[in-house]
């Protein structure tokens, strides 16, 4: 019972750490025992998402792999547009629960342009890493018990052309492998033929390899797993075949697909790389695959956000921020820039606001000029009334006292009718007098008519 | 949102609890172990005993060899292997403690070195650059009480108020051969009810949905705290080799169950209970720290530098991360400003409006008083136009009048010279 250990000494710089033997069994070579009971009570998860283009059997793959039927009609190919649909389900297997999301792209390659295609699909996983870092970021956080909703694997569905990729694959791979695991595989392969197929897969990993698109290497450097993976890492992309139908083949009833020349058994390894995806896939990898998106992928993404919003890790003396400072530099900075904001939408109203003054004393300033002007014509208009006025005022006045006068004249001869001549004379002498001054009156008058 | 699915056949999922296993192993554990108690409670001893090591030996003395003025607080990391697994093992002891004659405040290097460990972790975790993140953060700290038979000194129960939402706390009844297990049972119950009495929270063992190990669980909660007592030598009882204490009396042996609770505590410490020890530290007593500190930098601006460390007001930004924060800020700000420039927009409209209107009653009254005084001048002019038409008229039919009455009288004044000539003749 009491064992000597090896004393195994691993570099911990500046540490310190000495290995020491024991004398007897400890007994912490439970702790990954501890560790796994946590994990199965806690339960897992794990999110799959399914690239490819309408009726490349991404469903039924899901069905086959799952041994289940999961949800939903086929679409159409009348989409406009690219969608991600995804159904979370909760599975349990002796006594492992499995709480599995799988996510679909629906109406992926169908329009006339795919330029832009793509763009759902990295949207969606750039949301949900969002989402785990802001919970990560929370004041008051519950990590442990979050529902991871990152995307951890990928399955790429490549179609059977035989030939090579499509420039949509390559693109939207491209675009893919730095932010998710991607698992190549060629859908329906029992469209190839067994020869084509090797050159499909030959031609398929150089255009990966030439195009610089990462695709998830199965891990190796765990010696339990490392022979297994490095093989199946050779047989990539897989090519598959999907069938929840069942056929009677000898005395057993395999899924198949059943042709007239023959029959496709899915779990066949002869047949297709069934088997061998969901080896790797569930069996051997889940874990990792895991592992490999929050350590790897999540984390560029993390980074990536946080330099965005300005957050470094060391001041511009390379020493290195506490969190505290760098959350309260970046305080301040932003409230300053709030403030700075708020007094330019100020400047510029007081702006506005003296232009406006200025145009409307202008306006009131035209406005004066034009009733001066005016009134400038109205009183010359009044002037050459009171002028007119005046001149028949006279005209009046001078017509009274020519009618006055000779009315008066009249009166005096119609009193005096046969009375003296001397009278007469007089008057006579009076009306010459005045007929003489009406003369000379109606001749003014006359003047007078003439100018006016 | 969640559908329950039957399995028609093995999917292999049922696997990953093996994968979970075999990254462990490789990534390998680390536990960090905290010891405190006054010097000669037997704690080096116990820490040998419990790790079947010598990692307190003369070439590396235990913390009561290493007398301090003040207190300190000292680390030493192992590495242990055991069937295949790795452990890093921090031992922190403190020496000193409680072995002055004034120790007031003789916990505080003890919470400085915690919070500093939490600080480094989450210094660590919100970096952008990420890399490994070791856990140096304190799991757990068994406290030695000395087995007075009375209850608990005003010391213990200051420390373990100040700690208990720090760390883990694990109380011990040190030297536990000193007293009988009549003794023993009073002096548990004692300290339980002190430890009661004082809202002190000692770690606690999880509930479980499995019924035989609740039971287990109650047994040791009844045993608690838990009496030991530790060796450095081996003995040989009954041609067994034990560890144990030799007295005239007979030998204590530390590894049976009657004579002291170390196996208990072994296998909880160890065995049973390390992986939720250290749960419970990220999950909730660091989580407080974490969350304590960021509410001081966020929320309360200028009050930050005072009450660093403090709980502020963090119901008020529950929920929020500091970023998030800043967000909503923002947000509020633009709505704000928004805000502000709608009502200056408004208070500009209506000034606008009022002045234009002012001008445009102004130029209409001056307009109408133009038009007035036109009208004046125009009903001015007409009354003139019609004075002057009558006056033509009165003239021309004045005039026509006159000219007849001097035909008249011309004819008159013509016949009376006809007559006039007549008379003379």
């Amino acid at each position: 019972m009491s064992l000597i250990n090896i004393v195994l000494v691993i570099g911990f710089q500046g540490e310190g750490v000495r290995a020491v033997p024991l004398s007897g069994h400890v007994g912490f070579d439970s702790m990954p025992d501890q560790l796994v009971n946590k994990s199965v009570n806690h339960g897992f998860c794990f999110n799959i998402l399914c690239v490819g283009e309408t009726g490349l059997g991404k469903s039924t793959l899901m069905d086959t792999l799952f041994n289940t039927k999961f949800e939903g009609e086929p679409t159409q190919h009348n989409q406009p547009g690219v969608q991600l649909k995804s159904n979370t389900y909760e599975l349990q297997e002796s006594n492992v629960r499995l709480k599995l999301t799988i996510v679909n792209t629906v109406g992926f390659g169908d329009q006339i342009n795919k330029e832009d295609s793509y763009k759902p699909i990295v949207e969606f996983i750039d949301t949900h890493f969002e989402a785990y870092l802001q919970e990560e970021l929370k004041i008051k956080r519950t990590l442990h018990s979050y529902h991871d909703s990152r995307i951890h694997a990928c399955l790429y569905f490549i179609a059977p052309t035989g030939h090579s990729l499509k420039s949509l694959d390559l693109v939207t791979m491209k675009k893919l492998d730095s932010k998710v695991n991607i698992i190549p595989i060629i859908a329906k392969s029992d469209a190839i033929s067994k020869s084509e197929l090797a050159k499909f897969k030959i031609k398929i990993t150089s255009e990966l390899v030439s195009n610089g698109v990462q695709i998830y290497q199965f891990p190796t450097d765990d010696e339990t797993v490392a022979e297994i993976n490095s093989t199946m890492n050779g047989h990539l992309p897989f090519a598959v075949v999907g069938s929840t139908e069942e056929v009677k083949i000898g005395n057993k009833m395999v899924k198949a697909r059943q042709y007239p020349w023959g029959t496709v058994q899915v779990e066949n390894e002869n047949h297709c790389d069934f088997v061998k995806l969901r080896e790797m896939l569930i069996r051997v990898n889940m874990e990792d695959l895991r592992e490999q998106t929050h350590t790897r992928h999540y984390e560029l993404y993390r980074r990536c956000k946080l330099e965005e919003m300005g957050f470094k890790d060391t001041d511009p003396d390379s020493k290195p921020f506490s969190l505290q400072e760098t959350y309260e530099a970046k305080r301040n900075e932003f409230m300053g820039e709030l403030q700075k904001k708020e007094e330019e939408m100020r400047q510029m109203f007081v702006q506005r606001v003296k232009e406006k003054e200025a145009e409307l004393k202008e306006a009131e300033k035209e406005l004066h000029e034009k009733f001066d002007r005016l009134k400038k014509l109205h009183q010359d208009e009044k002037k050459k009334l009171e002028d007119k006025k005046k001149a028949l005022d006279d005209e009046q006045n001078i017509f009274k006292q020519k009618k006055t006068a000779a009315e008066l004249l009249q009166s005096q001869a119609q009193q005096a009718g046969g009375s003296t001549t001397l009278k007469r004379d007089k008057e006579r002498k009076n009306v010459c007098v005045l007929s003489h001054v009406v003369l000379f009156l109606s001749t003014q008058e006359h003047s007078l008519n003439s100018r006016s | 949102m969640e559908q329950q699915k039957n399995l028609e056949g093995y999917v292999g999922f049922a696997n990953l609890p093996n994968q979970v296993y075999r990254k462990s192993v490789k990534r390998g554990f680390e536990f960090t172990l905290m010891v405190v108690g006054e010097s000669g409670l037997g704690k080096s001893t116990l820490i040998n005993s419990l790790f079947l090591t010598d990692l307190y030996s003369s070439e590396y003395p235990g913390p009561s060899h290493r007398i301090k003025k003040t207190v300190q607080v000292e680390q030493s990391k192992v590495l242990v292997k055991e069937g295949g697994v790795q452990l890093l093992l921090t031992i922190v002891d403190t020496p000193g403690f409680g072995d002055a004659v004034d120790n007031s405040n003789c916990w505080q290097p003890v919470i400085d070195h915690i919070d500093s460990k939490f600080e480094d972790y989450l210094n660590s975790e919100s970096r952008v650059n990420r890399r490994q993140m070791p856990d140096n953060r304190v799991h757990c700290c068994l406290y030695f009480i000395a087995p007075s038979g009375h209850g608990l000194k005003p010391l213990d129960i200051e420390f373990m108020k100040r700690l208990h939402e720090k760390v883990n706390i694990i109380p011990l009844i040190a030297k536990a051969d000193t007293m009988t297990p009549e003794e023993c049972q009073q002096f548990k119950k004692q300290i339980m009810r002190e430890i009661q009495e004082h809202k002190i929270k000692i770690y606690e063992f999880p509930e479980t949905d499995d019924e035989e190990e609740n039971k287990l669980v109650k047994k040791i909660k009844d045993r608690l705290p838990l009496a030991v007592v530790g060796s450095n030598t081996i003995i040989e009882v009954n041609g067994k080799r034990v560890r144990g204490r030799q007295y005239p009396w007979g030998v204590a042996e530390v590894e049976n169950g009657d004579h002291c609770d170390f196996t208990i505590l072994r296998n909880m410490l160890i065995r049973t209970h390390m992986q939720d020890l250290k749960d419970v530290t990220n999950n909730v007593h660091y989580e407080n720290y974490r969350s304590r500190k960021l509410a001081a930098v966020t929320y309360n601006g200028a009050d930050n530098n005072k009450s660093k460390g403090q709980l502020t007001k963090v119901d008020t930004v529950e929920g929020i991360s500091p970023l998030a924060q800043m967000e909503e800020e923002r947000r509020e700000h633009m709505a704000k400003m928004k805000k502000m420039e709608m009502e200056m927009e408004q208070v500009f409209e209506m000034k606008v409006k009022e002045k234009l209107q002012k001008l445009k009653d102004s130029e209409a009254e001056l307009q109408r008083r133009h038009e007035q005084m036109k009208k004046n001048l125009e009903a001015q002019h007409k009354e003139l136009e019609e004075k002057r038409r009558q006056f033509e008229e009165e003239k021309v039919s004045w005039e026509a009048q006159q000219h007849l009455l001097e035909q008249q009288k011309l004819d008159a004044s013509r016949t009376l010279e006809k007559n006039k000539k007549k008379k003379i003749f």
